[in-house]
């Protein structure tokens, strides 16, 4: 069956729609809700938003692929990305992402077998001073040890 | 010194509009709209400020290049992308006082006679994207934002914008593509946003921290300003400090301030057993720094540039001596052939190509020669490119090697000597 739009989705659409001047502006705030409605950016979903934008679906499929935020596949219910980049690096992010491999038996990229966790290294989360950090859906976790991770883990569980 | 920008952070529920009016917060806007808008981009010019995204452009100087009566509206942009890696110092604006942003961009707007304003926020941002949310509605509540604002006849909408976690997006044209739907390409200049920016109308992007030094420049005066910070550099500036240091953090320092200053003092010195080897001062694309030039340097755009390096954001990062130099290039080099648009070949091509020969040297595959074809090809980066990034890459690739190039000969045939 096709994806669509559910009417709450259908209003922010409408609501995003008004801070602009062309509709095509609207497409980062479409791609959030869609996001939020669907979990993840599907080829389909790329073409519901093309419609409903009057955009051609290369240009959305383009526009979707450029930014790592929106998902062009399905994530777990949580997602873990773990900033790598340099200020991270510094204060041991390495030896975090190497406990969390370990601890949830996949590799960077991966989907544990029962759709919990994702994991996925990424480049800087602006948490410098606080890394290594990590966000786990849209929550930032700082200032990270295994014994943390291990805690937050539990937690999620 | 007076503090310009963080006298609210400690204060509680500082983020709400309430205790933002208890410390005087909207008198400057009030002020702002009972003068000509031609004044208060004098007044922001005599101040000195400088946009401190980065790029260090003066403020008051973009505003004036706006062109007046061409019949299109004006917009202005709030460069609120903050991703250089080293640089968290908008994020503290954002989540503790967003109501001083509000406030910079409602004088930034009247001065450019602009009636719609965006935020564009780092998609990342959760909290400050929350927080700003709610400091903009707040205001529309109150009748700060929209129609006749405080009875001026002025009006003003903001709208938020959540980028989607493209570093590129920060650099202003590219901000502007994204902000009209677009992969985020920076464009080429000029014609320059001012004359030909969002929607191709005359457009301002300015930085979180640019706009929120404005509400105390028109409440207290250009000369309040300049009388904090250098000659040159007059203000005040938050620096964000992180690595190996006993307090990390964002810290609001007047322009001429001592490096070694804030290492030892603001952030308390080296975290303890750790030795201070370089710092890159302003945030991880601007040329490194010795332990012996950081005694000697000063957080201003004149002193940074005559040893070589920038102000840049102000992000500093501290590297300590069981760090390995090499290994902090190819974790740069990895990060900007992974943020590269893909739109200019010499950036595409050669900040992956960096990163592959780096990773070769960490792995012990590195030789001789791959150390001067790096220095090549970041030769052949500089100033080809549509934007900045690739010499953003460049610059760390030049001023790292120049300086500790012994770490990577100790590299040649075996792998990274001194894995931390």
């Amino acid at each position: 069956m096709k994806p669509n739009f559910t009417e709450k989705s259908e209003q922010k659409i409408q609501e995003a729609l008004s801070h602009y001047p062309t509709r095509q502006a609207a497409l980062l705030p479409v791609f959030w809700i869609a996001q939020e409605q669907f979990g993840w950016i599907s080829q389909e979903v790329m073409e519901l938003i093309a419609a409903r934008l009057d955009l051609s679906p290369a240009h959305v499929y383009g526009v979707a692929t450029f930014y790592t935020m929106l998902y062009k596949k399905p994530v777990g219910e949580y997602h873990l990305q773990v900033c790598r980049t340099l200020p991270c690096a510094l204060m041991g992010s390495d030896s975090i992402i190497g406990h969390l491999k370990k601890r949830l038996g996949i590799e960077d990229g991966e989907t544990t077998e029962d759709k919990k966790f994702t994991l996925t290294t990424v480049e800087c989360l602006a948490s410098c001073g606080t890394g290594p950090a990590m966000m786990v859906n849209e929550k930032y976790y700082e200032g990270l040890t295994a014994e943390k991770v291990d805690q937050i883990l539990e937690k999620l569980k | 010194m007076e503090l310009v920008l963080t006298k609210n952070f400690s204060l509680p529920e500082s983020w709400t509009l309430a205790v933002y009016e208890k410390t005087g917060g909207y008198q400057a806007v009030r002020k702002a709209l009972q003068m000509k808008p031609a004044d208060v981009i004098n007044e922001v010019k005599s101040s000195g400020l400088r946009g401190r995204g980065g790029a260090g452009f003066p403020a008051g100087m973009k505003w004036g290049f706006v062109p007046q009566n061409t019949g299109k509206p004006t917009y202005l942009c709030v460069n609120a992308d903050e991703s250089e890696p080293g640089t968290f110092k908008d994020r503290p604006i954002l989540e503790k006082d967003p109501h001083r942003l509000i406030e910079g961009a409602m004088i930034a707007s009247y001065a450019i006679q602009c009636h719609t304003a965006y935020i564009y926020i780092r998609g990342e941002f959760d909290l400050s994207l929350k927080r700003i949310e709610a400091a903009v509605q707040e205001a529309y509540r109150k009748g700060y934002l929209g129609k006749n604002i405080f009875g001026s006849g002025y009006d003003l909408e903001i709208y938020i914008h959540r980028g989607a976690g493209a570093y590129i997006c920060g650099e202003e044209t590219a901000l502007i593509e994204s902000l009209e739907g677009k992969r985020g390409y920076p464009r080429i200049k000029p014609p320059f946003p001012a004359v030909q920016g969002l929607f191709g109308c005359p457009t301002v992007v300015n930085n979180v921290e640019t706009l929120s030094s404005v509400p105390f420049i028109i409440e207290k005066g250009a000369a309040a300003y300049k009388a904090i910070g250098t000659e040159k550099s007059p203000g005040a500036k938050l620096f964000s400090i992180c690595g190996p240091v006993k307090k990390p953090g964002v810290y609001e320092v007047p322009l001429g301030t001592p490096l070694r200053t804030l290492i030892r003092e603001y952030a308390g010195g080296m975290a303890d057993g750790k030795v201070l080897k370089a710092v890159i001062p302003g945030g991880s694309s601007v040329p490194i720094l010795t332990a012996q030039e950081v005694e000697e340097v000063n957080l201003d755009y004149e002193s940074l540039q005559s040893k070589g390096s920038m102000l840049g954001s102000g992000g500093v990062i501290v590297i300590d001596e069981g760090y390995c130099i090499v290994r902090a290039l190819m974790n740069l080099a990895r990060f900007y052939a992974h943020e590269s648009c893909g739109q200019c070949s010499p950036c595409r091509e050669g900040t992956g190509w960096s990163y592959k020969i780096l990773k070769r040297f960490e792995e012990g595959e590195g030789t001789e020669q791959d150390i001067d074809l790096l220095l090549d090809i970041g030769k052949k980066m500089t100033g080809m490119t549509v934007c900045v990034l690739a010499d953003a890459l460049a610059m760390p690739i030049a001023s790292h090697i120049g300086k500790f190039r012994e770490e990577f000969e100790n590299h040649i045939g075996k792998s990274c000597p001194a894995t931390s």
